[in-house]
Parts: C-alpha cells; sequence; structure tokens
C-alpha cells in the first residue's frame, strides 16, 4: 500500500516537473494551476506514504536513505508550498520541482524495506534531531533554487539581453532577500541539528562529538553557510557572490546527504 | 444594409489636417446630429483621436455615403476638398469589418499594441450609443470590435514590454529593485529626456528626487517641480552612495562618473544595487562601470536595444493577433447573413399564414355545420401542411451558404414577397 502511494507521488510529482519546465517556454494561469493541483497530489499522496511508513515501523521515517530523501523531498514542497503562499515568486515551481523530482527519483531506486531502528537510536532524539536537519536542508534546497533563478536574472539584466524569461522572473531584489531569508532560516536549523546530535551522542554514545564523517561534512557545510552569512554582512557579498554561494553551500548539503552514505563509513550510515 | 468606414489616420493625412478634422469638444455631438440629417445614414459612431479621424455608418448606398462624408468633411471643418483626396479612406462591408476589429485591437496604431485605442474606441460608441446615433448593426460591430480586442489582449502578448526609452528604464528599474516607491532617485543633469523619464519613474512610485545640475539655479527649478531637492553639482559624487536609481544626461563631453569612483561608492553602500541610466550623448558615464557587480549600466543604445527587440517581439505576436481578427470577421461575416435572410424568412411566414387563414375563412363558410372538435383538427392539419412546405426554404435561408443573396432573391420572387418585407429591428 505505501509502495503504491510512493509511486503515485513520484509520478505526481513527474508530471509537475514536465509541467513547470513546460511554464518556463509556454507559460500561462492554466498552467500554473495545473503545476499547482500536481503538486497538491503528489503531496498528499506523499504524505499519506509517510504516515503510513511511520504507523507501520512505529518510529520516525527517517530509518533508511530511502526514507531520508523521500522526507527530505516532503520538507522542500511543503516549503515551496509556504513560499508561494506567502510571497508569489514566479517560476519558482520551475526551479524547485525539478530538485524535487530527482530527489524522489533517487529515492525510489534505494531499497525501501522497513528496518528495524537499532536500539541505539532508539530515541525521541531521532525526532528532533531529524526533524531539524531536513527543515534546514530544505531552506537550503530552495536558496539553491532561488539561487540560480537570481544568476539567470542576473544575467539578462547585465548583458542587456532580456531573454524569455525577463519578464517572468521576479526582480533581483525579491530573489536576493529571499535567498538570504531562506538561508537564515536554514542556518539555525543546521546548527540545532547539529547541536541536538550532539546532546544525543552524549546520552547514548557518551560523547558530543565522534569526527563520525556525516558529522566533519555537516560542520564544513555548517562553515560553508556561516561564511555566506559572514561575507554578506560584513563585506556586502550580496546578490551575485550570495546566489554562488548558495548553490556551492546546497552542492555540500547534498554530499553530506547522499555521499557521506554511500562513500563513507560511520554511524549515520544506513545499514 | 451596408456597413462601411470613412476617415483618415496617421498613415494617411498628417498631423495638421487630422488637428483640423478632429471632433473635439462639443463638436462631436454637433457631428452625430447633422450626420444623422444626411438621408440614406442610418446608424453612425464617430471615433475622434489624435491619430485617427472615423466615421462608421450603417447605410444603404455606400458611393453616395462616402461622397456625403467628403462634403460633410469640407462643411463642417471648413477644408480643402482636394486634401481630402488623398487622405480620406474607404472600406465597405467585411474589409469595413476588418478595419475597426484591427483598429480596435492596436494593430492599425502608431505603436502597435498600445492600450490607449480600445478606451478611445469604447467612449465613442458609449457617446454614440447614449446620442441613439446606432442601431442593430453598428451596436453588434462595435460590441464585437471591443471583444474582438480583449481577446487579442488575453491571447496574445502584443501589448507587453515597453516600446519607449523611458519605459523601458521604468522596466529595467522594476526587474532590478521590485517596488520602486522606498528608493532614492538622482537627476544628474537636465535634459528634456532625463525630465521625461523622471516622471514615468515618479509615476511608478519614486518619491525620494535628488536633482544635481551644473546651473544651481535650474536644478532647483527643477526639484520644485518633482517635489524633490536640489544639490550643487560638485556634491553629487558623494550623494551617489545614497542613491539607488541615477538618470545622467549632463551634456558634458566628457565621463563624469568614472570605474574608480564608482568602486568606492559601492563599497560605502555595501554594495546595495545601483541602477544607472545614461542617456546622455557623448555618454557621461565610463561603460567599465557597467563590469562591476552589484552596478547596472545602460546607455541610450542599450535602452534603445530593448525597445528594438520589444517592438520585434510585439510585430511577431501582431500576427497571431491578425489570425484571430481572420476568425472573428468569420463570425461577424456569418451573423450578417443571418441578418440579411430574417425579413425574407418572416415574410414568407407570413405569407404562408395568410394563406392558410384566408383558405380555413373560405372553407369554413361552405360548411359552417361543423363541430368545434372537427374546426380544430382541420385547423392543425392546414398549419401542418404550410409548415412543411415552408421548412426546406426556410432551413436553406438560414444556412450559411456563398449563393445567399441569391437564393433571398429567388425565394422573394418566387413566392411574391417583395413589398411585404419588414425590416427587423
Amino acid at each position: 500500500m505505501e509502495t503504491i502511494l510512493f509511486e503515485l507521488a513520484l509520478t505526481c510529482y513527474f508530471a509537475a516537473t514536465i509541467v513547470c519546465i513546460l511554464e518556463l517556454f509556454k507559460g500561462s494561469k492554466t498552467t500554473s494551476r495545473i503545476m499547482f493541483s500536481l503538486v497538491i497530489a503528489g503531496f498528499v499522496l506523499h504524505t499519506a506514504n509517510i504516515a503510513s511508513r511511520y504507523v507501520l515501523s512505529g518510529h520516525m521515517p527517517t530509518a533508511n536513505l530511502h526514507e531520508a530523501t523521500s522526507f527530505f523531498s516532503w520538507c522542500i514542497v511543503l516549503l515551496f508550498f509556504f513560499l508561494e503562499y506567502r510571497y508569489r515568486i514566479g517560476l519558482l515551481g520551475s526551479f524547485i520541482m525539478p530538485v524535487v523530482f530527482i530527489l524522489m527519483l533517487t529515492s525510489s531506486i534505494l531499497p525501501r524495506r522497513i528496518e528495524n531502528l537499532s536500539p541505539l537510536l532508539q530515541s525521541s532524539w531521532l525526532f528532533i534531531h531529524t526533524a531539524f536537519a531536513f527543515i534546514g536542508d530544505a531552506a537550503f534546497a530552495m536558496a539553491f533554487g532561488v539561487g540560480i533563478m537570481y544568476l539567470i536574472q542576473e544575467h539578462y539584466v547585465k548583458s542587456k539581453h532580456l531573454g524569455d524569461l525577463f519578464k517572468k522572473l521576479p526582480s533581483l531584489q525579491i530573489l536576493d532577500e529571499m535567498n538570504y531569508r531562506l538561508i537564515t532560516i536554514g542556518f539555525p536549523f543546521l546548527s540545532l541539528a547539529i547541536i541536538t546530535g550532539a546532546l544525543w551522542a552524549q546520552s547514548s554514545l557518551g560523547t558530543f562529538w565522534r569526527w563520525d564523517p556525516k558529522e566533519v561534512w555537516s560542520l564544513i557545510t555548517w562553515f560553508i553557510y556561516a561564511l555566506v552569512l559572514h561575507v554578506r554582512l560584513t563585506q556586502g557579498w550580496r546578490g551575485k557572490r550570495a546566489a554562488i554561494l548558495s548553490i556551492i553551500g546546497f552542492c555540500a548539503v547534498l554530499f553530506t546527504f547522499f555521499g557521506v552514505n554511500l562513500l563513507l563509513k560511520g554511524y549515520h550510515s544506513f545499514k | 444594409m451596408k456597413i462601411a468606414v470613412v476617415g483618415l489616420n496617421h498613415k494617411t493625412a498628417d498631423v495638421e489636417l487630422r488637428e483640423k478634422l478632429a471632433f473635439s469638444g462639443p463638436k462631436l455631438e454637433e457631428g452625430l446630429q447633422k450626420l444623422k440629417e444626411i438621408p440614406g445614414i442610418r446608424e453612425t459612431v464617430i471615433v475622434s483621436t489624435c491619430n485617427r479621424v472615423e466615421i462608421y455608418l450603417q447605410v444603404q448606398d455606400v458611393e453616395k455615403a462616402y461622397a456625403d462624408m467628403k462634403d460633410f468633411f469640407v462643411m463642417f471643418f471648413d477644408v480643402k476638398r482636394d486634401s481630402l483626396d488623398t487622405s480620406l479612406y474607404l472600406h465597405r462591408d467585411m474589409a469595413a469589418v476588418k478595419h475597426i476589429f484591427r483598429v480596435a485591437s492596436s494593430l492599425d496604431s502608431m505603436v502597435v499594441g498600445e492600450p490607449q485605442i480600445l478606451g478611445q474606441l469604447k467612449d465613442a460608441f458609449d457617446f454614440a450609443l447614449e446620442k441613439k446615433a446606432t442601431g442593430v448593426l453598428l451596436n453588434r460591430l462595435l460590441k464585437k470590435a471591443i471583444s474582438v480586442a480583449k481577446r487579442v489582449r488575453t491571447e496574445t502578448r502584443i501589448a507587453e514590454n515597453a516600446v519607449s526609452i523611458s519605459f523601458a528604464a521604468v522596466e529595467l528599474a522594476k526587474k532590478i529593485f521590485t517596488d520602486l516607491a522606498g528608493k532614492a532617485f538622482m537627476l544628474l543633469g537636465a535634459g528634456e529626456m532625463a525630465e521625461l523619464a523622471a516622471k514615468h519613474m515618479m509615476n511608478n512610485g519614486v518619491q525620494d528626487i535628488i536633482v544635481a545640475n551644473r546651473t544651481y539655479e535650474r536644478g532647483c527649478e527643477l526639484s520644485r517641480e518633482f517635489n524633490g531637492r536640489a544639490i550643487r553639482f560638485e556634491e553629487f559624487p558623494a550623494e551617489l552612495v545614497h542613491t539607488d536609481i541615477v538618470i545622467c544626461s549632463t551634456g558634458a563631453s566628457t565621463f563624469v562618473l568614472h570605474r574608480d569612483h564608482m568602486q568606492r561608492v559601492m563599497k560605502e553602500r555595501k554594495q546595495k544595487p545601483v541602477f544607472i541610466i545614461d542617456i546622455s550623448v557623448p555618454r557621461n558615464v565610463d561603460p567599465a562601470i557597467n563590469d562591476m557587480e552589484n552596478v547596472y549600466l545602460y546607455d541610450v543604445d542599450d535602452l534603445q536595444g530593448v525597445v528594438d527587440s520589444n517592438i520585434s517581439e510585439r510585430q511577431k505576436e501582431a500576427a497571431k493577433a491578425e489570425a484571430i481578427v481572420e476568425e472573428e470577421i468569420e463570425t461577424f461575416r456569418r451573423w450578417m447573413l443571418t441578418l440579411n435572410s430574417v425579413p425574407t424568412v418572416i415574410a414568407l411566414r407570413e405569407r404562408a399564414e395568410a394563406v392558410r387563414r384566408e383558405e380555413l375563412e373560405r372553407f369554413f363558410n361552405r360548411f359552417p355545420s361543423l363541430g368545434e372538435k372537427e374546426r380544430k383538427a382541420i385547423e392543425g392539419m392546414a398549419g401542418a401542411i404550410i409548415n412543411k412546405l415552408i421548412h426546406a426554404p426556410t432551413v436553406a435561408l438560414k444556412n450559411d451558404a456563398e449563393d445567399k443573396d441569391v437564393l433571398i432573391a429567388l425565394i422573394k420572387r418566387l413566392y411574391d414577397l417583395n413589398g411585404e418585407e419588414h425590416e427587423k429591428e
């Protein structure tokens, strides 16, 4: 049952992504309405899938890479709804739905067995720690999408060749502010995830920090975003530079997420 | 019942003549009144804008109406007849329909896609309607023209994108800053173009305006006009730190703003974006400034480039709009055809009805002993017979056919309907 829900959600996201990409070339009110309905349908199915996995396993469904990736995408879509509702940024979907779809596709090819949680991880810390981590990561994913939008719009204005998307993309100021705001959301959550992780390690392993690869890479990611905020405030690194940094930062997020689990070993890696 | 349009526009007449023929103020009502009095002219709408003067008509005889119109223009506006010969145009029937659809959709405008004409057309129609100068045909035509224009507006992007330099500047500013309301704006020099651009900026929300001019007094004058403040020209480099949008046209022969100065400014304002519009020729702002981050410098040629590409974009959209117009002409033509045949259909039915009544009366007089029930049955039968007989010609008349006029004439002759035709109002 939950597998079918997942497949259906994936299908909806796929269709939404196609519509999003079409929207770049031939947008109208109808296409964005279709896109939105598809994302909503996908999200409902996706939520049902996550909930049923939670019920079946009895713990937060972030116990293997399939679940974690799926939950990560879920957080991004949730944030996307929030931003659409609050700010109505033109074409945001076209830049974020492909990310969601690729994550979901990755999730779909990973083993989906519901794992028994090792006793080491059975704790309410699991919920708190992973929730913080994924909300932070979702904000960074959004900042990545907005950063790409900024670079495209910046290129148009700077080169003086106002391409097809110039009209549809929001202004540079909105994109830059949004990028900044998303990072200011993501950064505290990432910090909290690291702190709660350390506390959890202390309570279950007796030590705050073990230089596990995931911990190291999280710290690297944390430093990148700390740098983004620091140079923005002190050196005025806004606009293009901030956009590029947020793209680099998201690459670090992705590596922390997939690279560490697939390439390196540690107690964060899934069985 | 024929549609015709007589008029002139920016393509056929120079501004001098257009001015003379403008129906301004009370002249519009007077004109409508005078036109009503001309025999053979049944419906009138006068459209008078700065780029066109057109009279839409519903008439019996187009040639006569054209000659009448010429006389009218000569009399009413006191212009020479030969000046009209070359500039006045006449479109009739479907060509007139096409013309008004194109005018409403702004395909016939000087700047294709400009939005004002539709409003002007609406006003002209409302006025004619109010003065009861229109009837079935022109009401339908004008309403249709307005709906065609709306369809063009929603289905094509003909009215999008700025096609003047100052609008292009505002459009760009909005894509850099979103909302211009809180932005500080500096007018460097006081050229005419700069003033125009400043006005557009103000219309789009800019409030904080600083004027820096070589002659301080002129700067003060200008700043009062814009409700801003004037500074001495030497002070402008320092003021740049607090300025988001700069329009520069000083008439200086060299650069007044150099890259290294701008670099210091940007550092001081923590890289907050600046939009500089240099409309002076020769340029007053070092073009190398555009290579700096968060500074966007556009000179006249850059803006003209934007405008040109917008214009070619509009022309592409205009082709789509023409296709829509053609489509709508077709639906209007169909409607006109049914309008043509309506009086004939009514006459045919009345003729048949008259025959039925006459024959029934004669029959009942001969057989007065018939009961109520029988009378009803016979009446019903007679009705059924005539209905069946006129069904086929009625359908033929209502259908859309190319030889419709022939068909109408034929049926009139076959059933001897001439003289009984009722015009549908």
